[in-house]
């Protein structure tokens, strides 16, 4: 992805847009929401993995935890959904300052499994804190009035609403990727010792970025939360981390869209074979070997190298 | 009394602490030659801890065959699907970012946990103690059963067995050879995929090893190995994995600690060893024993 957007990803931008727009008449809209939040997510997530290149392994976390922030804040408290919302992206950026200025001292594989024992700690402080509910979660959280006025009790209201946010999401974490904060990140992905020796303070760049993946993982709980007016140990549970890592290596790692196609597929996966007990596992576990053994760039990844090919006439790829 | 807490209760705690060590020290063990060799993290490890206690538990209902013979089968089956692994799968990443060998571990793991869960359900089945270790002896201060001081003992000889052979033998020295430089131990004529294969072999045989032992204490269930793994990924940052004596250390400190904020702050005991681990991170970033890499 050289440059800013050309010709044609903008018109494929558009023709997607279009199709958001319309789905929910085509579609089931809490599948569609379900799978905006996901793909939210697990853009948020291949922020750090694709462009700074750091593998979290805890992502849910952050997600599970902005959840039941909202969910407190909506049911307990009443406060209106933009100020839930709010509450719960601030908990997930503080949690992500917090574990991420430790986790970033140390790299690679050990930054995996240290982030990954952070999110099960957190998951033991979810089973016992009181105000999560433990095993029942803090269910029946209401929708409410964004801003006093915009009920979010119709399916369709809140959809152009989780819509917008992904949208607007989606283009601030493009920006920032394009931005030189952004070039400065890939720098230290591509060769850490080179960025430093170029006087760049790797750890606040890496810190800085873990946060901003960790707030807008928050977001995409918050609003699942709005969605599905649940919060749960579920979320939280090392599970989902795998799961969000899966979206963006099947959709493809360091691919503006590919986060989100990987997504909505393994969104759908779990869908059509909800009933089938594990087999969703298994399935999940399968599509992880297959990837990391043959399909290492994703579909977006796989279909772009392709698209070059074509268009250059050249077989590259 | 100590601390205001009766001595019966803290010997009990110790114990269970001891034994919360024993396991943990044979997982990290394991996942430490491993890393050595291979540079990459076993998120298959849990699971197939978990495939071990099955394996004791299958052979028992389908075969007939005790604990004692499960206790060499499991082992050597785990061990030799392992090795099925490595050569198949994991050797094919070997020229990769080291991330990925931790992602197709995570998808085998989900896979082998997965097909247990879909075939015998999460409730968990009993495995009864071998008649031979049933029972306890009466201490004094407290009651010591039989089958927990065995696994302590058994744990502790495997894990001083494997250090001497990595420490003190021909085979071990090449082993730690081909830790440090492994083109070069190829250079001298050493079959170093070979050793790679059964290191990853031994390694998770040791897991399976300690599925078996853990199948009396705790009932058998498909979830009992992603609990476990994580604990010990978090007592393997703790410990660093440079040095096999203190990734052993490392885990028996590390269940005793539990063992005690059982007794003294029973809501932490599930957390403590996080809590260490980010304790350690602020202070010392590269393990107790670990070198910065």
């Amino acid at each position: 992805m050289g440059g800013l957007w050309g010709k044609r990803e903008r018109l494929a931008m558009l023709l997607l847009l279009l199709l958001a727009l319309v789905a929910p008449f085509l579609v089931y809209p809490v599948f569609l929401m379900k799978g905006l939040c996901f793909a939210l997510f697990a853009s948020a997530f291949n922020l750090l993995l694709g462009y700074s290149g750091l593998l979290s392994f805890g992502h849910a976390m952050f997600f599970g935890f902005a959840a039941y922030v909202t969910a407190h804040m909506g049911k307990v408290w009443g406060v209106n959904p933009e100020w839930a919302i709010l509450g719960g992206v601030v908990t997930a950026a503080a949690l992500g300052l917090l574990t991420g200025w430790l986790a970033i001292r140390r790299t690679g594989i050990y930054f995996a499994m240290v982030t990954l024992a952070f999110a099960q700690m957190m998951y033991f402080v979810a089973i016992q804190a009181p105000f999560t509910h433990g095993e029942d979660g803090i269910q029946g959280v209401p929708r409410g009035r964004l801003f006093g006025f915009i009920d979010l009790g119709e399916s369709l209201t809140l959809y152009y609403f989780v819509l917008l946010v992904f949208v607007a999401s989606l283009w601030f974490l493009n920006r920032v990727v394009q931005s030189p904060f952004g070039q400065v990140l890939k720098a230290i992905r591509d060769n850490e010792q080179r960025a430093i020796s170029l006087g760049y303070a790797v750890n606040r760049f890496k810190l800085l970025a873990f946060v901003l993946s960790a707030a807008f993982s928050g977001l995409a709980g918050s609003m699942k939360c709005q969605v599905f007016q649940l919060a749960s140990l579920a979320d939280v549970h090392w599970h989902s981390s795998g799961e969000v890592v899966l979206m963006t290596l099947l959709g493809g790692i360091g691919s503006l869209m590919g986060p989100a196609v990987g997504a909505f597929l393994v969104v759908s996966i779990e869908n059509y074979f909800a009933e089938a007990g594990a087999w969703v596992t298994i399935i999940q576990g399968g599509i992880f070997v297959f990837c990391v053994l043959l399909f290492r760039a994703g579909i977006i990844g796989t279909l772009s190298q392709w698209l070059k090919g074509l268009y250059s006439g050249v077989g590259k790829a | 009394m100590i601390f205001g807490v009766p001595l019966q209760a803290l010997l009990g705690q110790l114990l269970l602490g001891l034994i919360n060590g024993a396991f943990y020290a044979m997982l990290s063990l394991g996942l430490a030659l491993i890393f050595g060799l291979l540079n990459i993290i076993n998120f298959t490890h849990g699971a197939l801890y978990m495939a071990g206690a099955f394996a004791a538990w299958l052979v028992l209902t389908y075969l007939g065959i005790g604990y004692w013979g499960a206790l060499l089968l499991a082992p050597l089956a785990v061990g030799l699907f392992g090795m099925l692994l490595e050569r198949f799968l994991l050797s094919r990443l070997y020229k990769l970012d080291h991330l990925y060998g931790l992602l197709l571990t995570f998808g085998l793991a989900l896979v082998i946990e997965g097909g247990f869960r879909q075939l015998y359900g999460v409730s968990g089945m009993p495995y009864p103690v071998p008649k031979e270790l049933q029972g306890g002896w009466n201490l004094g201060v407290m009651y010591l059963p039989i089958y927990r001081g065995w696994v302590v003992v058994v744990s502790a000889s495997v894990c001083l067995g494997t250090w001497l052979l990595v420490e003190k033998t021909k085979l071990g020295s090449y082993l730690r050879a081909a830790t440090e430089n492994r083109a070069l131990v190829q250079a001298f004529g050493i079959n170093v995929p070979m050793m790679v294969t059964l290191t990853f072999g031994f390694g998770v045989a040791l897991a399976a090893l300690a599925g078996v032992l853990a199948a009396p204490i705790y009932s058998v269930n498909p979830l009992m190995g992603s609990n476990l793994i994580i604990v010990v990924f978090a007592v393997v940052v703790i410990g660093g994995m440079g040095s096999m004596g203190g990734a052993i250390i490392t885990s028996f400190a590390l269940g005793l600690v539990e063992g005690l904020t059982k007794l003294l702050y029973p809501e932490a005991a599930s957390t403590i060893i996080f809590l260490v681990m980010a304790v350690l991170l602020l202070v010392k970033p590269a393990g107790l024993f670990g070198k910065e890499r």
